[in-house]
């Protein structure tokens, strides 16, 4: 159990890196990563939301669609618990935790609409985790998602200083980077 | 009329101009296939949800109006899902997760509530269908390309280009986002090139 577990979570992290290597979220990777500030809150927010929607997508399947043959709704039950709960975490956040709404708040509504949440959810009912599993699974690709932004982010800052083709200048440059990113990540393939 | 389907294909094509739905983009073209039939599913969908959303838009209170629509492009997106999963196992096996990821696509969300909300059924139906084509031959662009540089050949089939050893990491992830590097570098350089001559208005 210790070392599925443990392969779970570095498979997660690096082998199968949300961003550079599986392609989830790119959407938030490339629109917030323009300063370290904003990936910082971005991926706090984004690991906040996952760990929940993985816990609370997991019981809603095992518990509501599974006993009534009910599997193929998963795609609706899923987007519609994870966006309710957005909402309420917004609101929760806002009246009890002003601080905390004022550094990820921002990036909340956005999230519901990053693929990497949903995904997440779904990779765990397709890959038949159980429930720990799940939340190590959760707690593995947030950690990539943070790991690939935040390193992202500060090449991107020093991108801005540099001469680069007027052509080339902004996102096909840091696509590229991204690809080079995507390289060095890739020696991790086969590692399990 | 006319414009409104043609102004999804080029002027304001869901992938190059707006820079939506880039995670399928990237994701679902390492070969010309895999990248048409997403482009079909994708079609399939924003065409459903443009046309029920319009039909719909005098019943659906616009405060919950979000809610609505994605419960209306999940609901199509399953269809799709176990339609594909019923006739196309090989090809629903290699899109994969991204089938029911269609959900999350901007792209849909965003015409049913920029455009299909505030107008008829019949130009929501060329509003889906321009959108469709654009992204499916934004898809299929990149898919050829990576197809054919990283395993040398074109929609499954083998061309036999002399001296030419197919570079394996295009068809990687790393190979997708070089693609797409370079491709908005190019689009950037032509529309660079058309401003110094027509001047910049």
């Amino acid at each position: 159990m210790e070392t599925t577990s443990f392969a779970i979570l570095f498979t997660s992290i690096f082998v199968a890196n949300v961003i550079l290597a599986q392609f989830l979220g790119i959407c938030a990777f490339l629109g917030v990563s323009k300063n370290t500030k904003n990936a910082l809150g971005m991926s706090s927010a984004v690991a906040f939301v996952m760990i929940l929607s993985s816990v609370i997508s997991w019981v809603v399947y095992h518990f509501f669609l599974v006993p009534y043959n009910l599997e193929y709704l998963k795609t609706i039950v899923f987007i519609l618990s994870i966006a309710s709960l957005v909402q309420l975490v917004e609101m929760f956040m806002k009246k009890y935790f002003l601080a905390l709404h004022q550094s990820m708040g921002v990036f909340l509504p956005l999230i519901t609409t990053n693929c990497a949440i949903l995904g997440v959810a779904l990779i765990n009912i397709q890959k038949d985790f159980s429930f720990v599993q799940s939340i190590v699974n959760a707690v593995g690709t947030a950690i990539g998602f943070a790991i690939a932004l935040i390193l992202f982010s500060c090449i991107r800052e020093r991108l801005e200083d540099s001469d680069v083709p007027k052509s080339m200048k902004n996102l096909p440059i840091a696509l590229i980077t991204a690809s080079c990113m995507s390289i060095a990540i890739m020696g991790f393939t086969g590692m399990k | 009329m006319f414009d409104i389907l043609t102004k999804g294909i080029f002027k304001e094509n869901p992938l190059f101009v707006q820079l939506l739905g880039v995670c399928p983009a990237l994701a679902t073209t390492s070969s010309l296939s895999t990248a048409l039939g997403m482009g079909a599913a994708f079609t399939f969908v924003i065409i459903g949800s443009n046309l029920v959303v319009s039909a719909l838009k005098k019943f659906i209170p616009s405060n919950v109006r979000i809610p609505c629509y994605i419960v209306i492009i999940a609901s199509l997106v399953t269809i799709v899902e176990m339609v594909m999963q019923a006739y196309a196992q090989e090809l629903y096996l290699s899109l994969g997760i991204f089938i029911p990821l269609i959900v999350v696509n901007c792209i849909i969300l965003g015409r049913a509530e920029a455009f299909a909300s505030k107008n008829s059924l019949g130009a929501s139906f060329l509003d889906a269908v321009g959108m469709g084509i654009g992204f499916t031959g934004a898809l299929a662009i990149i898919g050829a390309f990576r197809e054919v540089i990283g395993s040398g050949s074109l929609g499954g089939y083998h061309l036999n280009i002399p001296a030419f050893e197919p570079v394996l990491l295009f068809i990687l992830p790393a190979g997708a986002f070089l693609t797409m590097g370079l491709l908005f570098g190019a689009i950037n350089y032509l529309n660079g090139l058309k401003e110094a001559h027509y001047g910049n208005n």
